[in-house]
């Protein structure tokens, strides 16, 4: 071998990069100061925040907590030496009015119970990553709570009894064995845990009981109504068809919750008496009126959405024009024409004599309204699809409902999901609405707070609590609708 | 022999109504029809029924009667003695003028945000960040009566602007006025005006248009035809020769001199607000609610219309800037003829139906009291009559000929732009 003495035989250690193009001075220089324009927007924004924070934290931290009106919290700024400041003694004083509006007082444990329980019933359905035992661990969890709190005598014993029994069965299914066992032990014929969207779809009667209060045996009734339908469509269907047997059993439904809850109700409860004081409508208010109205109304018009997105694709002419008509009719008007026919016309509508709540015919009057909206997302969804879908359904034999319910629909939906969400998001914005038609959400509550003499010309600090709570709830279900998204994507990108 | 025979001929089953799929289609729909009918027929009876119990028969007599109330905000001529249908004229020219207002003001801040929210900048772009999120998810009703409350509350009274050391003074050279019963601006007048027509004589739907209005308008539309001449001319001269002639300036004082000649022709002047006694007299007067209504939505709009634009110009893959940049174009060039055709597609059909929702959401109005159509005619026409069926769904009629028109002129578009595939 020749002597190679003139190739370097060990590397040269790596030289850093320049100071200015990294860390944090690099950093700085690519994104705030790369260019004269980029500089001056910088300096601008920086200039902007320092007048906005300079401004806001002063006014923010002001000692009025305690205030009890505009003027007193005036004094306490004052005495604490200081130009001006926010007014928190409004927030203090009304903020149980803002959240509940005039639900009597000793009865707020079920409004709260009722959105506690709700989370509880909507896990299942929003996330699949928490197991069957850790569900109903959390729903008995709830329950031995709100026992604790709210109920007396050997009846809550005996049930808290069973609660902390059920718990300690539940949390020992839990420590004891491993996920993986669990799955072998399942794949080997072990019992699993009732599904927990039993307790969902129960919770759809539970929750108008406990915020409406009356006899338990009104939901059961209701309830029962669905089981009434089934029923007879199981009996009849195998001698007159499926379709039949299907209207059949729709009717009998129909009938049952139009004519004969009142009478089962009343009478199953002189026999029994069970149930919750009642509260009238007129003393909801506040966010509970706002989450009352948009949780309903956005459980029943996604379905109602669905079905009208299908009439609208459908082939049957007749069909599909009055879905047509239905839809953009109700895109094509304003919500607040739809709330004033909801104050003024939808009794006009009904038979004479029947006056229904208030708060039943706005929820209504919404329920169309996002229904529509529903409507024109699905369909974007199931346009998007490829017809290859369609036709591959066809070829295996499914007939319209199962190539909708399993072929179609999960596709078609999936890429409707951040549609969906955004009609949700904005029907729950827009339930503020029905503060021009009387009713007391947290807008027509700050219009009479406002009017009070103590808290005449408060504005920022109670607008901007309002705006606070509604901008959580909408920027969680923005950020949930990422989450699914993120979850149900099933290509490689 | 024969072998083949005629399938067998079927008859026709009462079952094959439900059974078969020719026959079923049919009766699914007059099922649908017939449930449709009842309800629809179900519907009516009541109404009639309830109605006639009332006392109240539909009727629209109600229209020609004097309507009994003022309209603050207004374009034309109005008084309490005329009609109720003129109010409500009124309040569908204050509806479509609070809309044109606000899309254009949506547009203009919507696009800059939406740019914005892209730029290399990293503060500028969160700051941006956090506008869209804070708009978006507030309800569009609190941002009406929040900015509402703060104008009323923050602005100085008119008498604030008056005596020897006022509290608060005029912006900009004593021409405008912020004061807590709106903003006063200065008007423009002509001195040699051509004067108004008359147009519908003494009718509930009467009008006038300036004929000073139409003469400028005809200046700047002859002026814009003739410079796209200069630009046609140009074409030719570039595809000619390769060398484009600089037209900009014939083609700006094509445009420019004829209506300044027109404007000094017709004694253009300003009208400035000017405080006398408690209140400012003279200038154009916008009221509180007329602000505060265009201000909120034309933020909330925006911020939605910042995620359309950002959304369009992302759509647009990294592959035609580079293409368009190997051609030689320069960045300007590339976002005008290369990403801006391509982005707008994909940003106007969302962005008429932002202005349509922006255009329903002007019926908030009621809430601060600005007199527009759901004001008027559902708002204090209903109360004084008690019309409520009649006003409700002449309301919901109008609102719905406006959305029907908007996005029928999108469907124009849609089919002009579209791609021409195969």
């Amino acid at each position: 071998m020749t002597d190679l003495s003139y190739v370097r035989s060990e590397m040269l250690p790596e030289r850093d990069p320049p100071v200015s193009t990294s860390g944090v001075i690099g950093w700085i220089r690519e994104n705030l100061f790369n260019g004269i324009s980029n500089s001056v927007l910088t300096l601008a924004s920086l200039a902007f925040i320092y007048w906005v924070l300079s401004h806001f934290i002063p006014w923010f931290w002001s000692p009025t907590w305690n205030g009890t009106s505009l003027g007193q919290c005036r004094e306490m700024i004052g005495a604490a030496g200081k130009e001006g400041g926010a007014c928190w003694g409004v927030i203090n004083e009304r903020w149980p009015q803002i959240l509940f509006g005039f639900y009597p007082e000793e009865l707020r444990w079920r409004p709260i119970l009722a959105f506690v329980l709700m989370f509880v019933a909507l896990i299942p359905i929003l996330f699949n990553m928490i197991s069957r035992r850790m569900n109903w661990f959390l729903l008995a969890l709830v329950l031995f709570v709100t026992t604790l709190f709210v109920a007396s005598g050997w009846l809550a014993v005996v049930a808290q009894g069973l609660l902390v029994v059920a718990m300690i069965w539940i949390g020992r299914l839990i420590l004891m064995t491993k996920v993986t066992d669990r799955a072998e032990q399942i794949k080997a014929g072990a019992k699993r845990l009732p599904n927990p969207l039993i307790f969902s779809s129960a919770f759809v009667f539970i929750m108008p009981w406990l915020l409406w209060g009356g006899t338990l045996w009104t939901p059961i009734a209701a309830a029962f109504g669905f089981v009434v339908g089934w029923g007879v469509f199981r009996l009849l269907a195998p001698k007159v068809g499926d379709l039949a047997g299907l209207i059949v059993g729709v009717v009998a439904a129909i009938v049952w919750w139009l004519f004969l809850i009142g009478p089962v109700a009343s009478g199953l409860n002189a026999l029994l008496p069970v149930g919750l004081e009642p509260v009238q409508s007129r003393y909801f208010g506040g966010l509970l009126l706002s989450v009352t109205i948009g949780v309903v109304a956005i459980s029943v018009s996604l379905p109602l959405g669905i079905v009208l997105a299908l009439g609208r694709q459908s082939d049957l002419l007749l069909v599909k024009w009055m879905s047509v008509g239905f839809i953009e009719f109700i895109r094509g008007v304003p919500l607040i024409t739809l709330l004033f026919v909801a104050s003024f016309l939808l009794n006009v509508f009904m038979p004479p004599g029947t006056n229904f709540d208030i708060i039943l015919r706005v929820i209504i009057m919404a329920t169309l309204f996002s229904a529509a909206y529903i409507a024109e997302v699905v369909r974007g969804g199931l346009a998007a699809l490829p017809k290859g879908q369609y036709e591959a359904a066809d070829a295996l034999g499914l007939d319209y409902w199962k190539a909708q319910r399993l072929i179609i629909m999960p596709q078609a939906l999936k890429i409707s999901i951040p549609g969906i969400v955004s009609v949700f998001i904005g029907l729950f914005k827009d339930t503020t609405l029905v503060s021009i038609i009387g009713l007391l959400d947290p807008i027509g509550l700050s219009n009479s707070i406002r009017a009070d003499v103590a808290w005449n010309g408060v504005v920022w600090e109670l607008y901007g609590f309002i705006a606070f709570l509604f901008f959580i709830i909408t920027f969680l279900m923005s950020r949930y609708s990422m989450y699914l998204e993120r979850r149900l994507r099933t290509d490689h990108r | 022999m024969t072998t083949l025979t005629d399938p067998p001929k079927e008859s026709f089953r009462l079952s094959m109504l439900l059974n078969d799929s020719r026959y079923r289609s049919i009766t699914i729909q007059i099922v649908a029809l017939i449930a449709f009918l009842t309800l629809i027929g179900w519907l009516l009876n009541n109404t009639a029924q309830n109605l006639a119990d009332l006392g109240k028969e539909p009727s629209f007599r109600f229209l020609s009667q004097p309507s009994g109330y003022d309209i603050n905000q207004r374009l034309l001529d109005y008084s309490s003695q005329d009609t109720n249908l003129r109010a409500a004229f009124l309040g569908l020219l204050n509806t479509l003028l609070i809309a044109v207002m606000g899309c254009i003001a949506a547009t203009v801040v919507g696009v800059i945000v939406g740019v914005l929210r892209l730029s290399n900048n990293w503060i500028v772009a969160r700051l941006m960040t956090i506008y869209v999120e804070i708009f978006r998810n507030v309800p569009v009703l609190l941002w009406i009566v929040f900015t509402m409350a703060i104008l009323i509350e923050t602005l100085p009274a008119p008498n604030k602007f008056r005596g020897d050391t006022p509290e608060a003074s005029m912006l900009l050279g004593d021409s405008v006025a912020l004061t807590n019963r709106g903003f006063y601006i200065p008007e423009p007048l002509f001195s040699r005006s051509l004067g108004d027509v008359h147009v519908l004589g003494e009718s509930s739907l009467r009008f006038n248009v300036s004929l000073d209005l139409i003469a400028i308008l005809a200046t700047l539309i002859a002026g814009v035809l003739i410079a796209g001449l200069f630009a046609k001319r140009a074409d030719r001269i570039q595809a000619a020769t390769g060398v484009r002639p600089k037209t900009w300036h014939w083609r700006l004082g094509v445009i420019v001199l004829p209506t300044a000649a027109l404007l000094v022709g017709l004694g253009l002047h300003l009208g400035y607000p000017e405080l006398r006694g408690f209140n400012f007299q003279g200038g154009t007067y916008m009221r509180n609610s007329l602000i505060a209504l265009w201000l909120a939505l034309s933020l909330y709009t925006a911020a939605f219309i910042a995620e359309i634009v950002r959304a369009g110009i992302l759509a647009i893959s990294k592959g035609q800037t580079e293409a368009a940049a190997a051609l030689g174009l320069r960045s300007r060039r590339i976002m005008s003829l290369v990403v801006l055709p391509q982005a707008l597609r994909v940003i106007v059909p969302p962005l008429i139906s932002q202005y349509l929702n922006l255009t329903k959401n002007s019926s908030l109005a009621i809430a601060v009291g600005y007199m527009d159509i759901t004001g008027t005619l559902m708002g204090i026409t209903l109360n004084q009559t008690g019309r409520e069926l009649e006003t409700v769904l002449m309301t919901m009629l109008i609102y719905l000929t406006i959305s029907l028109v908007i996005s029928g002129a999108m469907n124009v578009y849609n089919n002009s732009v579209k791609l021409q595939e195969r």
